[in-house]
């Protein structure tokens, strides 16, 4: 659960490909070499996947819904986005036979026990995050619950299956049966239990957004609240805008698809940074100048610190532009 | 050749343990509030306290930070505990809750949480795959909290590899050689005893000595039943081996001729040792054992006198097990060999042998014990490896 994986890139077999639900796909892949174990629930791995319309490739995250024991066999379950660029698209054209590229199983989302009670909620196709979970769960004799949101029953693909395992403490709600989930109760209701619950949860990010305000506003400790976030993308698309440094006397470009710590390391300044991925804040530097909008992408900053736009961590931070010049920052070492 | 690889593993001198099992990882009273207890379970060094609630917990004995032992810390709040040195908090799910230096808590900072369930006046703890973990096959080790038995016991640490003590307990003839004085008799040696391999994790072994004199130790207990007696008795020993590491050995004589070995043990006495045991290192084990009785509950005295008892043979056990590591270690180029009395102990070797199979620890690739045992062991813990090249991540 702790370590430190390597992405190890493989060219993969598809071994099985099945619609099991209303544009929703289960693929299993094959890795050419076994891991040695079963891939952990709440793992997933990363698929380059090529967008057809733009020639072009890029890297998609999907949760291993299960694994055999050797973690050779892999199958994740793929729904067919409408609007998307093209990459669940691809996925579902894969047939048995096809290779893909993907990583080993990547934990960034594990079960671990020590809380009184678990709440799995798998809005979705994020339920496949949580399958795993669940049988873990149930096999450790712990008090747990399961909560699956759909819009509509024919694309909850794994409704049945978390009925036969898990029965009572499964329970679903269907937006298209009028049975949605009241999510101020659910987090009411946590907060009301003696004990402390830890809540797990995949699926949209407007469903995720209303269970972290509610869980927050009852009061419940951000640490009980675990979610994965695929990536942490900005709320704008990047594009690209100009850094600059007086005392090092740099002022350089970053391109859309270049941090502004990489850029600015390319540009000849010696700056920490530990992690690269917005969470340990070792890449802050303070913000003097600013046109145009800040996208923080980090989650070392708070709220608070991120509203005050004095500050930025360089590795994820983006500028993004207000009017029609391009955005532009100036930073200074702290 | 398969044989000859399962016959090199099996006969191990330094054997490799499952990490996806259940072991004691102490006495329930040892799992407190006063004092974070740090010990080492199956090669992982491990905290363990109760929250307010009573429950027991056990997190890696590394802070996520500077890897500082969080067993040097102290209890915070309901169920937390405080790295001692940045003053880091964690949850007893091993999350952080506390990051004094900023105002955010970094979502990868855990330390690993492992299942924890309190049973049979022990805690026992899975070291290996957490979504594995199944409280049912918790070894039945019932007597220690059975009303109907009495007694109690103490731990050992012994300075030896854990499988050692299973074989001196799956073979009882050392009796007449390592505790001549309070069990040991011929007769031992001389039955007969059979050896059963009664399911795919549990082995018996029995041996019946009919009309025998009782050696000092069952001479003591049958007069604290019946202050008169003085003949010859029927003595049984019964041993029950539960993977990975638990032995109970139902023991015990009655008046010769009374029928216990038709299954009226009604006019003797009867004890079971229980014996777990706990890989701490390669060469270190945990053994926690007790010895139970079905007669005069409520004496504390013979409570207390059977234990004392107890400990004194089981100090020359401990003697010997640490005398036959060192002269393992000085031998290298030595091999075991085994005889027709080491049946259940090689029983309990197979099955080991399979449980490292399952989890992938004696893969097609290396059919031969490696003469590091440490190799197989770490290579287990982490397959990953602590490799760091390029285009590597931290998935925490
Ligand atoms: S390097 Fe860690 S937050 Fe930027
Ligand atoms: S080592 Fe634990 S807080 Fe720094
Ligand atoms: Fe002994």
């Amino acid at each position: 659960m702790t370590n430190t994986a390597r992405l190890d890139w493989r060219r993969c077999r598809v071994v099985e490909s099945e619609l099991v639900a209303d544009r929703v796909r289960r693929i299993t892949i094959e890795r050419p070499a076994p891991l040695g174990r079963a891939a952990e629930p709440g793992s997933h791995i990363d698929v380059r996947v090529s967008l057809s319309a733009e020639g072009s490739s890029d890297v998609r995250s999907y949760s291993v819904v299960e694994s055999d024991a050797a973690g050779h066999r892999l199958t994740i379950t793929v729904l067919l986005v409408a609007h998307s660029r093209g990459g669940s698209a691809f996925m579902h054209r894969l047939a048995v036979g096809d290779t893909i590229e993907a990583t080993r199983p990547l934990q960034d989302f594990p079960l671990v026990p020590g809380a009184d009670r678990h709440v799995l909620l798998a809005g979705g196709i994020g339920v496949t995050a949580l399958v795993g979970m669940g049988r873990a769960l149930a096999r450790l004799g712990g008090d747990y619950r399961i909560v699956y949101v759909g819009r509509s029953r024919s694309v909850m693909a794994y409704a049945d299956l978390l009925a036969s395992e898990h029965g009572e403490r499964l329970a679903t709600h269907i937006d298209a049966d009028g049975t949605a989930l009241d999510v101020d109760g659910l987090v009411a209701g946590i907060a009301a239990e003696p004990g402390r619950t830890e809540l797990l949860m995949c699926g949209p990010v407007r469903l995720m957004d209303a269970v972290r305000r509610a869980w927050l506003h009852a009061g419940l400790s951000p640490t009980d609240l675990r979610f994965e976030t695929f990536g942490n993308s900005g709320w704008f698309d990047a594009e690209s805008f100009e850094v600059s440094i007086p005392e090092l006397g740099i002022t350089t470009t970053v391109s859309a698809d270049q941090t502004m710590l990489d850029a600015l390391t390319a540009a000849g300044a010696e700056l920490m940074w530990d992690c690269r991925k917005g969470e340990c804040g070792l890449c802050v530097m303070a913000v003097s100048q600013l046109s145009g909008k800040l996208d923080h992408r980090d989650v070392f900053l708070s709220d608070r610190q991120k509203a005050a736009d004095d500050q930025a961590c360089t590795c994820v931070t983006r500028v993004v532009a207000a009017g029609a010049d391009r955005g532009r920052i100036t930073l200074h070492t702290r | 050749m398969d044989e000859q690889d399962l016959r090199e593993r099996v006969n191990a001198k330094i054997f490799p343990h499952p990490l996806n099992a259940w072991y004691a990882a102490g006495w329930d009273w040892e799992v407190n509030r006063k004092q974070i207890l740090a010990r080492t379970i199956a090669g992982r060094p491990m905290a363990f306290y109760r929250t307010e609630a009573g429950r027991p917990v056990a997190l890696a004995d590394a802070c996520w930070h500077r890897l500082a032992p969080l067993s040097m810390g102290t209890l915070v709040g309901a169920e937390e505990i405080q790295c001692p040195y940045h003053g880091l908090r964690y949850n007893a799910s091993g999350r952080c809750t506390r990051l004094p230096a900023q105002e955010t808590l970094n979502p990868s900072a855990s330390v690993p949480s492992f299942p924890i369930v309190e049973r049979y006046r022990y805690v026992w703890v899975w070291p290996g795959d957490p979504t594995l973990a199944d409280p049912s096959t918790i070894p039945d080790m019932h007597q220690l909290d059975d009303p109907e038995w009495a007694g109690d016991g103490l731990t050992i640490e012994a300075a030896c590899n854990y499988q050692l003590i299973l074989d001196n307990l799956m073979d009882l003839t050392h009796e007449e050689f390592v505790h001549g004085s309070s069990l040991g008799q011929d007769e031992l040696s001389q039955s007969e005893f059979s050896t059963r391999l009664e399911s795919d994790n549990h082995v018996s072994v029995t041996r019946w000595m009919i009309d025998v004199k009782p050696p000092a130790f069952w001479a003591k207990n049958m007069r604290d039943l019946d202050p008169d007696f003085d003949g010859r008795v029927d003595r049984w020993q019964i041993i029950h081996y539960y993977a990975p590491s638990t032995i109970c050995i139902d023991v015990g004589v009655a008046p010769t001729g009374t029928g216990a070995p038709e299954g009226d043990r009604s006019k003797g006495v009867n004890g079971y040792v229980m014996n777990t045991i706990t890989p701490d290192t390669e060469r270190t084990s945990h053994y926690f054992w007790a010895f139970m009785r079905n007669y005069r509950l409520d004496s504390q005295k013979i409570t207390t006198e059977l234990r004392n008892g107890v400990r004194g043979v089981f100090g020359e056990d401990e003697a010997m097990l640490k005398a036959q590591q060192r002269a393992i270690d000085a031998n290298p180029d030595y091999a075991f060999y085994s005889l027709n009395i080491d049946a259940g102990g090689i029983w309990v070797r197979r099955i080991l042998d399979r449980m490292l199979q399952a989890e992938g620890r004696l893969g097609d690739s290396s059919p031969t014990v490696p003469s590091d045992a440490r190799a197989l062991t770490d290579a287990a813990r982490d397959p990953n490896g602590p490799v760091a090249d390029a285009g590597e991540r931290s998935a925490r």
